[in-house]
């Protein structure tokens, strides 16, 4: 084959609860897939080699950075962003409301990112020490808000959703 | 975008193989957690990739029926932490890939992928050279089967022959059986970070918890390539258990490092460290057994 000859492959897959399915270059990376073709604007590109966490999306329950995923691994999986979080009518999940009310952004560029993983740990439904949700949380980057705020909003959100599972009414603190 | 050449996307282990010989120029992809870094920095651009991802009869963990763990080599490093045959008899091996990287990274990277690379500071590494793991290598002519040590060849070299893929890795029953181990991650961060030495020691002590039956003790980034320390192993084993064997054992290990000079970390503090950490290690691995000291 002639060098940078483009080829093309389709994908199968479901996002955001939908399913679809997308002819692309099998260069891309899922980053660029879910940007440009399918406008998920969430998934952020940052550095690009899996360090800082921007890029994070659900791939079949597991945490995964897309930038180190090619776009055709997508097929057959069950992928989602955090535009599958936000309700029908625009209204907040219990971890993004958690991220504002505990002011866990600045600039927001890590924080879709920070959100899937934190919705990642918030559904496994057990309890985690803080030293254990450092150690969760430690695939992402930062650099305005010093993490403890981010702590502070994933411990809030996974107590507040855990009260909703147990149908119980959360005390006031 | 990444700077590909040309994709082939293997169905099945057969499958691979035939289209490794048909392209060798094309460089096998798993996780992608190293192949598509080195692509992004240029160190592999333009290169055509063969990917394996696709190939699930080479993911998961299996006991064998001689007691054999098996551990295909797809299985990426949070699957072979939270799977209850590793967690059971080769906890360390779980904890060690643990440290890889962070979370997201561990959900994608495998143990194939780490031990193909050839890195010396790969984290499964120490830990698979001190429980004498057997790599199994599927290739045109069947399957081969060699230890871990046989199969590092040079920093970045792996004994893989043209059509062969890494389809497993083997732990002997005879290796995990009543032994304990621990793993040191020496780094500069707690996440993310490459390891600037990794120490991996086991331990099986005598029924009476007395004495030392068999310690092995592996390092990465002491050398070129992983290693064992069989001089110090060699003054361990059958010996009585005391603090002072640990601290004579520990000190032993430095006639068979070959630590260098880093950005990292300099030679001598290489040194000063796998001492030190052979000697933790050994301590933790004799409390998981049951000894006291």
């Amino acid at each position: 084959m002639e060098k940078h000859q483009i080829q093309y492959q389709t994908v199968h897959f479901t996002l955001n609860g939908k399913e679809v399915e997308k002819t692309v270059d099998v260069r891309a990376s899922l980053t660029d897939m879910l940007r440009n073709d399918f406008h998920m604007l969430s998934v952020k590109k940052g550095c690009e080699v899996g360090e800082c966490g921007a890029c994070t999306v659900i791939i079949d329950g597991e945490t995964l950075n897309s930038c180190l995923y090619l776009a055709i691994w997508a097929e057959g999986k069950n992928i989602r962003t955090l535009e599958s979080l936000v309700g029908p009518n625009g209204e907040l999940s219990d971890i993004q409301q958690a991220f504002v009310e505990e002011a866990a952004i600045q600039c927001g560029f890590c924080t879709p990112g920070f959100i899937m993983t934190a919705q990642e740990i918030i559904e496994t439904g057990k309890e985690y020490t803080d030293d254990q949700l450092r150690k969760l949380l430690s695939g992402h980057l930062c650099r305005c808000t010093g993490y403890e705020n981010v702590l502070r909003a994933v411990k809030k959100a996974i107590k507040k959703v855990m009260y909703k599972r147990l149908g119980k009414e959360q005390p006031a603190e | 975008m990444y700077d590909i050449n040309v994709l082939y996307q293997a169905k099945s282990v057969q499958d691979a193989i035939e289209l490794h010989l048909a392209h060798p120029e094309a460089d096998i992809i798993a996780g992608g957690t190293d192949v598509l870094v080195q692509m992004r920095e240029g160190k592999r651009a333009g290169k055509s990739l063969l990917s394996i991802q696709g190939l699930d009869e080479i993911r998961g963990i299996t006991m064998e029926e001689d007691g054999t763990i098996r551990i295909g080599s797809l299985t990426t490093f949070s699957h072979i932490t939270n799977d209850p045959i590793i967690q059971k008899y080769i906890n360390v091996l779980g904890e060690a890939v643990d440290m890889v990287g962070g979370p997201q990274i561990r959900n994608a990277g495998t143990i194939g992928g780490n031990t193909c690379n050839g890195a010396t500071s790969a984290d499964s590494t120490a830990t698979l050279h001190a429980w004498d793991a057997i790599v199994e290598l599927t290739g045109p002519n069947g399957i081969r089967r060699l230890p871990i040590n046989e199969f590092y060849i040079w920093a970045g070299q792996v004994d893989l022959q043209p059509g062969e893929i890494q389809t497993g890795i083997l732990i002997p029953k005879e290796s995990y059986e009543n032994t304990h181990g621990h793993y040191i991650k020496y780094a500069m961060r707690e996440a993310l970070d490459i390891a600037t030495l990794g120490t991996s020691v086991n331990v099986r002590l005598s029924e009476d918890k007395k004495t030392v039956e068999r310690v092995r003790i592996a390092f990465g980034v002491a050398g070129p390539t992983p290693l064992r320390a069989k001089t110090a192993e060699a003054l361990g084993n059958g010996q009585p258990l005391s603090m002072e064997l640990i601290e004579k054992v520990a000190k032993a290990v430095v006639p068979d490092l070959k630590c260098r000079d880093s950005w990292r970390a300099s030679k001598a503090f290489r040194t000063h460290m796998a001492v030190e950490c052979t000697k933790r290690a050994f301590i933790e691995s004799v409390k998981l057994c049951g000894g006291e000291l």
